[in-house]
Formats: structure tokens, C-alpha cells, sequence
């Protein structure tokens, strides 16, 4: 579980965290508004296949978080941290919210998405700060 | 549509077994249900086995037709596997074969050993309920996601940390003369308060424990019990399932449980019941906020209003609805897979009068089972009733 070369791409879902680190963040629209992620072959929402890459805003709004004190082994050197759902709107997103002391964050609380590095073994997720 | 009877019941002691095999602790469970049941082993037709973590804590895949060779049977054999859902889908589709008249005779139940691996390597077995790409790998843990749900619950309807407390200290109680439960001691609002916190708001106490168990049922039909002369006076009249997004992120309310409440729809409906008819429940309570999820989406409480029932004393063995006379997940372990037949198990035994807590609801007719899986991307709802 290393963040060497060898590990293996998931095609969507890494394509779509390059897309996010380049600032090009985007999520997956069908034709009546409902958002979701990718790799999708329909809408979760209504089974429509005619599903389109829409900009992914700049900024969303903590919906809900906790800050973690018992992790896995896979975030162990990066405990404690918080991990919130952010809403985009069409949209939400799961990441770990940075840049901001953990009794800082609150429900509310405007941030920017990127995509940032583990501590525990240099992985990339999703990484939200305050803006 | 035939009838279903539970004819026999078995459980291990909850807890600690770190080095007792899954079969053996299977085998333990399936003997003494059979035994209770007296029903020869010649005679059940098919094991529906509950298991969720298997290949992770014991590097056992395929463990159906090795758990049937452990109880001593040569019928074909299945595991089902929809995380802590497990064992109640295993149930489910049991009731499901001998309703059709598929079968007469159904051994049900689930497994899990947990506590030989370290606490973090259970931590990230058991996040394998997440969604992996979107919410395991962004730090999603399993009371983590509980937590997430608690803080949304707080913001959407209120309620605090010292209501959840009370959850936990009323499963506590019930548990003491639980001789199957892994915490047969109460607790104080005051030790669940200022416990270690594990993913806030979530703290230590708010937790179920990591438990090594087994639990197994015998589901017979009506005529069967009849003809071989079975004592099982109590029926299944309804079951129900109902899934969601498996990520917690995707449902439109992250303090409602909306798969919980389609499973509790449809059991109803099949038992012709409302959820006031419901005179003794055992719910989910992986987590404190997870009991309070549970009693909404069952309809027994609106939804906001069961975060105080613990606290008010509605819920509790006194109140007006007994929630979790077993000690519930919280106090009586959670071994994931056999969790959702455990569940069975004790609400057969609070009916039939020989729990330890039956005096408790002496003249309950109906009870409910809700088992749940992940962040409730499965749940799994059971009607049990005393027949006439
Ligand atoms: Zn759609």
C-alpha cells in the first residue's frame, strides 16, 4: 500500500482526481440536475445514461464532520484529522478538511477542494481548507 | 404461502475468543440451535450462513460449505454477505425458501471473529463497508461514518452527546443477566461522557465493542413443526430489505435511513402491523446515534423525537417500549456477520419467556428485528409474533 508507481490506477476515479488536483474539478450531471461521481454508466438518481462532465464549484459548505482519533493503519500518522462532507450543490464530496484546528471547523464553514498527500504513506485524497 | 416457525435458537457467549476458530465457534452455535430445535440434522435442507470479514481475519474465503461440514451437514450451503447485515439477509432468505415450500427446514445464522486481529486492522476491515475510492481512502472509518451521522442528526433535529449517553446506559443495563452478552455490567452517563473519543462527537462508550461470535436459527414450517411435533410458538409474519448509496455522501439526508424504513414498510405490511403494534424491538445500535436512527425509521418515533426515548425513559426495560432487552450491540458485542441472527435469537427468547429479561414484557405478542449494514446502505427488518 505505497505510493509508488506500482500502484494500480482505478480508471474514473483517478482520472477524476487529476482533474480535481489541476483545478479542473468536475462531478457527472444528467440531463434533470442530479450530480454524482465517477466512473458512472447511468444516474443513480433516474437511470438516465446521458450523463455530462460539469465544472465542480469553487467552494461548498460543511455539511457534517468528525474529527478522527482512532484511524486505520492506512492514516495512523495522520490522526487526528477531519473528515467532512462537503456540499457542492449538485454534489457532495467526503474529504479531509486541512489548514484549520479541528475545533475551528463547524458545520457551515466555506472551503475549496484540492487534492492533497497522506502523512501515513504519501497516498493522495481529497483534501478541503477554509477559504 | 407456507408459515415459518423459529423452532430452535443458539448463540456462543459473546466477547472475547481470539483463538477459537470461526468454525468452531459456528459449530457451537448451529449444535445448540439444533438441540433446541429437535430437529435431526438429516433433516435441514440448506445452511444460509452470515459472514462479512472472513477473508480479511481468518484468510478464509468459501467458509459456507466448511461451517456446514463444522455443524455435522451435508446440505448445500450459502454465505451471504451484506456487511453487519449479513446474518439478517441469511434469516431473510431462509423465511423466503420455506415460505414458497421450497424448503421445510432452513438452518440460518453468521459468524465473525474480529478480536485476533489488532484493533486498527479491525478498524480498516471493517471501513471495507465504506465505499473504497470515495470514502475509505478520504479517511472514512467505521465510527467515523456514525459520527458523521450523529453531527447532522445534532444539527438537523438537536439533541447531544449526554441523550446518546443514555442509549448506552440503558443497553448496559439490560445486559447484566444477558448470560450471552460481552458487558454484563451497567455504566454511568458520567463514564460514557468522559470516555476517550474515537471519532468525535462519537466517544469510546458510544461504541460497540470488537466481539468474536456465532448465532444460528432453525426455521421450520408450519406443517413440518406440526407433523414432527415441534414446540415453536414463535412465527416470522414479516420480513423486509431495503438498500441505499452505498456512500453516505450521496443520500439526500445524512441523519435518516431511508433503506431501514422501506425494510420496516414491507415486513409491516406482510405481518399486518403498524409500528404500534410493536411491543418489544432489537435494533442496530452499532453506535448510539445508531439507535436512534433505527426507532425512527421503524415509524416508532418521528423523526427528531427518538434522540431523548433512552433519556425519557421510553425505551428502557420500564418504559412503554423495551428497546434492546438483550444489551443490544452495545453492551451484548457485535461478532458483524452473526449479528443480524443474534438479533432473532433474543427476541425469540423474550417471547417464548425464556430470556432472562422476559419478565420484562411478560405479555409482548409482537416484536421487531432491524438489522443494518454500514451506514445503513442495508437493513434488514423481521416481524416475530406469538402464535395463537
Ligand atoms: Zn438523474
Amino acid at each position: 500500500m505505497s505510493g509508488d508507481d506500482a500502484s494500480p490506477r482505478d480508471a474514473g476515479y483517478d482520472d477524476w482526481l487529476d482533474a480535481l488536483a489541476a483545478g479542473d474539478g468536475y462531478y457527472l450531471a444528467c440531463e434533470n440536475g442530479h450530480g454524482s461521481l465517477p466512473p458512472r454508466r447511468v444516474c443513480p438518481h433516474c437511470g438516465s445514461s446521458a450523463l455530462s462532465e460539469v465544472d465542480l464549484p469553487d467552494s461548498g459548505n460543511v455539511e457534517t464532520f468528525t474529527v478522527v482519533h482512532v484511524a486505520a493503519p492506512s492514516f495512523v500518522d495522520d490522526a487526528p484529522y477531519v473528515t467532512a462532507v462537503v456540499d457542492f450543490g449538485d454534489v457532495r464530496l467526503t474529504g479531509v478538511v486541512r489548514d484549520v484546528a479541528p475545533e475551528d471547523v463547524t458545520v457551515g464553514t466555506a472551503v475549496g477542494v484540492d487534492v492533497g498527500t497522506k502523512t501515513t504513506d504519501g497516498e493522495r485524497l481529497v483534501v478541503f481548507h477554509p477559504r | 404461502m407456507n408459515g415459518v416457525r423459529v423452532a430452535g435458537v443458539g448463540l456462543t457467549k459473546f466477547g472475547r475468543h481470539s483463538e477459537r476458530t470461526g468454525r468452531d465457534l459456528f459449530a457451537e452455535a448451529a449444535l445448540h440451535a439444533m438441540e433446541d430445535a429437535g430437529v435431526p440434522r438429516d433433516d435441514v435442507e440448506g445452511l444460509n450462513y452470515g459472514n462479512f470479514m472472513g477473508a480479511l481475519a481468518e484468510h478464509q474465503g468459501h467458509q459456507a460449505p466448511l461451517m456446514a461440514e463444522a455443524a455435522g451437514l451435508t446440505c448445500p450451503a450459502t454465505r451471504y454477505e451484506e456487511a453487519c447485515a449479513s446474518a439478517g439477509v441469511a434469516a431473510r432468505e431462509a423465511v423466503k425458501s420455506i415460505r414458497s415450500g421450497e424448503a421445510d427446514v432452513i438452518l440460518a445464522g453468521g459468524m465473525e471473529r474480529m478480536t485476533n486481529l489488532s484493533t486498527a486492522a479491525t478498524t480498516e476491515a471493517l471501513a471495507i463497508a465504506a465505499d473504497e475510492l470515495f470514502e475509505v481512502r478520504q479517511g472514512m472509518t467505521f465510527p467515523g461514518a456514525y459520527a458523521l451521522m450523529a453531527r447532522a442528526y445534532f444539527e438537523t433535529f438537536g439533541g447531544d452527546r449526554e441523550d446518546l449517553a443514555h442509549v448506552a446506559v440503558k443497553n448496559h443495563a439490560n445486559a447484566v443477566s444477558n448470560e450471552y452478552a460481552q458487558y454484563q455490567r451497567e455504566i454511568t452517563v458520567e463514564e460514557a461522557m468522559e470516555s476517550v473519543p474515537v471519532a468525535e462527537p462519537l466517544h469510546l462508550f458510544d461504541a460497540c465493542p470488537i466481539t468474536d461470535g456465532a448465532s444460528a436459527l432453525v426455521f421450520v414450517s408450519e406443517a413440518y413443526a406440526e407433523t414432527h411435533d415441534i414446540d415453536a410458538p414463535v412465527a416470522v409474519v414479516g420480513t423486509g430489505q431495503g438498500s441505499d448509496n452505498l456512500a453516505l455522501h450521496d443520500r439526500e439526508h445524512l441523519a435518516q435511513t431511508p433503506a431501514a424504513t422501506r425494510a420496516a414498510e414491507m415486513a409491516y405490511d406482510e405481518a399486518g402491523i403498524g409500528p404500534d403494534d410493536v411491543e418489544v424491538a432489537e435494533v442496530h445500535d452499532c453506535f448510539t446515534i445508531a439507535e436512534v436512527l433505527a426507532l425512527e425509521s421503524l415509524g416508532l418515533y418521528e423523526p427528531g423525537e427518538a434522540i431523548g426515548a433512552a433519556r425519557r425513559g421510553e425505551t428502557t426495560r420500564d418504559g412503554r417500549l423495551p428497546v434492546n432487552l438483550s444489551g443490544g450491540l452495545k453492551a451484548k458485542g457485535h461478532p458483524v456477520g452473526a449479528t443480524g441472527g443474534s438479533q432473532i435469537v433474543e427476541l425469540t427468547r423474550l417471547l417464548r419467556g425464556d430470556h432472562p429479561n422476559s419478565d420484562v414484557v411478560p405479555d409482548a405478542r409482537v416484536g421487531v428485528t432491524h438489522n443494518a449494514g454500514g451506514t445503513v446502505a442495508s437493513a434488514v427488518v423481521h416481524v416475530l409474533e406469538v402464535a395463537e
